[in-house]
This record gives structure tokens, sequence and C-alpha cells, in this order.
């Protein structure tokens, strides 16, 4: 995209980008770091996590403060305007990415040594498929990309049929002994933290398909006109 | 980012019902030069319109064309029809002061007579012929002046000059002088940019009260003005136009890039 006249306008664009892309980077390692907190039992790593969440909050307030002053001083207008706007949205969906990173990391806390394996794989593999749709929305969102943004919507579908997997061995896990119901619970909110994080990629995906096109999406992938 | 930049001049929504003014094919001369180059645009009625682009993109020119002020430019030649109410202004039998008694007009800089605030507005009706009596022209300087939304502030001076009001109650008696004559479209070149934001906030008030009645066309420099008042906006850039549309669809996703271009600031 060519430069505006008034280039400080550019930088501030610029600047609220880059602002959000550190977000988004920073949602990934929680993600990826909370979801092998589970599995590794790792309390230390579990922890960064928790404490990454506070940094997220300030880039949050920050990119909020920055809109409001663009739309106050500048006025933006067409793509500039769906980018600010756009920006808003992004901002509020991934700091709720982070906020769930976070409960996961606090419930990594609660898992054992004796906890089932096989579950703590399943963990794994869906916190890196999820790690994976917000790194390809970004990776969208950073190209203005629209076609890269509707495939993150389509793959929403499998992570929502690795959690309904995971949900029937988990309640199957948890039965087993009704005595650690309290402990192993903990998974299934784990891997439904997982399974919002994948919902809110979807979000940041048609946020991207509105900043680079200008057309709504509904769930069903329609462009609303 | 989709290049949509095109070389062809867009297709307008074709005219209907709504259609006050069709221009048709609109070629406009200055001597050798061309200055516009094959527009043609419905205008609707009982709506705002506004022209936006860079200065000299052919906007005001266009404006021009409405109501024949070219006519008044040496060497100015316009080709092409503008077919009002199903007759082209143009044909050589259509009288020009009165196509301008239907046309009016509002310029950048107020420019009342230099005569009392009521004769400014009494003027044009008395040449017209449109007041039978004296309580008659009375009559229409009220309305006029109440519609302009300056009656409570002139009715105790109607005897004043008009010269002697402030610039943005000049531009509402300027207004007002052109509704007294009972016309069917309103062109505005530019008429807030001589103005405070707060006269500016008043035309752009009476601007939207006008569009109930009027057809009402306005060329602004200001995009944010263009977004406020219109209902559609077209986009002139180097004697062309590029794109019309809804003004929303205009100022948010715009189809062609040179109209992102402009609107977004990344050329002049």
């Amino acid at each position: 995209m060519t430069q505006h006249i008034v280039t400080s306008f550019t930088d501030e664009l610029e600047h609220l980008s880059a602002n959000l892309l550190r977000m988004g980077g920073l949602a990934e390692a929680m993600i990826r770091d909370a979801s092998r907190a589970v599995v590794t039992r790792d309390n230390q790593l579990a922890r960064t996590v928790v404490e990454r969440d506070a940094e997220m909050d300030q880039l949050e307030i920050e990119c909020e403060r920055d809109v409001v002053r663009i739309l106050a001083l500048r006025q933006p207008m067409a793509s500039d305007l769906r980018m600010v706007i756009g920006a808003i949205k992004l901002a509020g969906t991934i700091e709720r990415i982070g906020d769930l990173a976070k409960n996961i990391a606090h419930r990594s806390l609660a898992v054992t040594e004796a906890d089932n394996r096989v579950a703590l794989r399943g963990v794994e593999r869906m916190g890196q498929a999820v790690s994976r749709q917000l790194h390809t929305a970004l990776d969208a969102y950073s190209r203005r990309d629209a076609i890269a943004a509707i495939s993150v919507i389509e793959q929403d579908d499998d992570i929502d049929s690795h959690y309904n997997s995971m949900l029937k061995s988990m309640l199957v896990y948890m039965t087993e002994d009704p005595d650690k119901l309290d402990t192993r619970s903990n998974f299934l909110f784990i891997v439904k933290n997982l399974e919002r994080i994948g919902d809110h990629c979807t979000n940041i995906a048609k946020a991207v398909h509105y900043i680079a096109t200008g057309q709504q999406i509904r769930s069903s992938n329609e462009p609303l006109r | 980012m989709l290049d949509k930049t095109e070389t062809s001049q867009p297709e307008s929504a074709p005219s209907d019902k709504d259609t006050k003014i069709d221009c048709r094919h609109i070629d406009v001369f200055y001597g050798e030069k061309q200055a516009i180059f094959d527009i043609s645009m419905p205008i609707r009625d009982r709506s705002v319109t506004a022209f936006i682009g860079p200065s000299g993109c052919g906007k005001s020119t266009f404006l021009r064309c409405m109501n024949r002020m070219n006519d008044t430019i040496d060497g100015a030649r316009v080709e092409g029809e503008i077919i009002m109410d199903g007759a082209d202004i143009n044909d050589p039998t259509v009288d020009p002061v009165l196509l301008r008694s239907r046309v009016g007009m509002v310029f950048q800089k107020p420019n009342p007579f230099p005569k009392s605030i009521f004769d400014n507005i009494a003027y044009g009706a008395r040449i017209h012929g449109l007041a039978s009596s004296k309580s008659d022209l009375e009559n229409i300087v009220e309305t006029s002046l109440v519609r302009a939304g300056l009656w409570d502030e002139v009715k105790d001076r109607l005897a004043s000059p008009g010269t002697g009001l402030s610039g943005g109650q000049q531009q509402r008696l300027c207004i007002a002088r052109a509704i007294a004559v009972n016309p069917e479209v309103i062109l505005m070149d530019e008429p807030c940019s001589a103005l405070d934001p707060i006269a500016t906030a008043r035309i752009e008030e009476l601007i939207d009260e006008l569009r109930e009645q009027y057809c009402l066309v306005i060329v602004t420099h200001s995009m944010q003005q263009a977004a406020r008042v219109s209902q559609n906006t077209a986009f002139f850039h180097l004697g062309k136009l590029i794109e019309m549309g809804e003004t929303e669809m205009m100022f948010t996703n715009p189809s062609n890039q040179r109209t992102q271009d402009y609107i977004t600031g990344r050329f002049g």
C-alpha cells in the first residue's frame, strides 16, 4: 500500500499494526507454553504464562489508546477506517486468547504425575493446532490476505472435531476414577479453553476479511454486503 | 489489496424516476482545452449529491453545467445532454435566466447584494414576478429566511445591509435568496469553505433540511463534509468521473483504487 501524503499518519497505522502483531505473537507463545506446561507438568513455565498476561493487558490498552487517537485526530477513511476499526476488535480478541491461555496455565498446576499420558498428548496436539490457527490468522492479517482468512475459518471445523473426540475420551477418563474427579475435571476446562481459542481465531479471521475487503462474513462464510 | 484501477469511465447507476437531472456524455471545453471528458450521471431528486476530487479535477466546471453558468465564460463549450424533467437545458429555446431560477446556486464566498437584508431576498421574487402585493413579498421574504434558519437572527433588522451580517449569516442569506424564487435544484460550490465550524454546522443542518424538498448538489473539498451531508458521492479526477456511489460505500469501501487513494489521503 502506498504511503499517505502525511507520513506520520502512515507511521501511526504501522505502529498500531506492529503492536497488534506483538500481542498476537505473545498470545501464540502463551498458548504453546500453557499446553506444554500441562503436558510436562512444568509449574515454572505455567507461572511465566500467567505473568505474561499483564504485558498483554498493557498492549491492549495501548492499542485502544492509539485507535481513539487516530479516530479523533486523523479521521481515517475507507481501508484506513476498516484497519482502525478492525484493530480494536483484534486487540480485544487477542487479549481474550491471552486470558484463556492464562487459565490453562493455572489449571496445569493441578495436573499430577499420575495423569493419563494419552490425555496429555491430546492436549498437546490440540494446543499445537490452535496455536497454528492463530499463527495463520495473524499471518493473514499482516498480509491483509482475505483468502488466507477464509481458510482459517474453514479449519475451525477440525479444531471442533478434535475437541469433540477429546471431550469423549476425557469423560471416560474422569469417570474411571470418581475419587480423582476434582483434579481430572481440570482437563475438561483446559480442552474447552483451547476450543474457545480456536473460535477466537475465527473471529480474528473474520476481522481480517473485513479489513481486507470491506465485506463482513457470516458464520457460514457467505460474504454479507 | 485488490487493485481495481480502471481506465474507462464507470457505469453510473441508470437514471430512474428519482432522477432530477440526467447528465449524458458531457464534454466541456475551454477553448482548445478539454476540461470534462464524457461524464454521464443521474442526479437524484430530494437528496444531496456531493462532488469530491482534487483541485482542477472539473467538479466545479461540471456543477456549473447544470445551470449553464459556463455560458458566461468566453470560449467555454458544453457538449452532451443535460435532461431536467424531460427537456435538455442546453436547448437554444431555454432561457438561461429562467433556468437559473429553477436551478439556484450558492458560491464559496457569500455574495449578498449591497442592499438591505429584505431586498436581498425580495430581489429575485420581484424580477420573476412572484409577488403580486407588498404582503406577498413580505411573506416570501419571511418564509425564505425561516427556511434558511436566519429569520430569528435578522427579523428585527431587515432594513440593515446584508453585507453587515457575519460570514455564516451572509451564506444563509444567500441560501434564503436562492430559495426565494422557488427553485427545484440548489447547486452549492464549496459553500462552507469560508466559514468557521459552527457556521459550517448550521449550513450542514440546513442542507439536511432542504433535501426534503430540493435536489441539492454540493462541491466540497472536505471529505468529512461530503460524508456528513450527502447520500451519493461522485469522485472526479483529471476531468473524468472515476467513481460514483452511495456515500457510505464510497467512504468505507470504494471500489476504485484512485478513489481509495484520494479519500485516504494518499495522493493530492
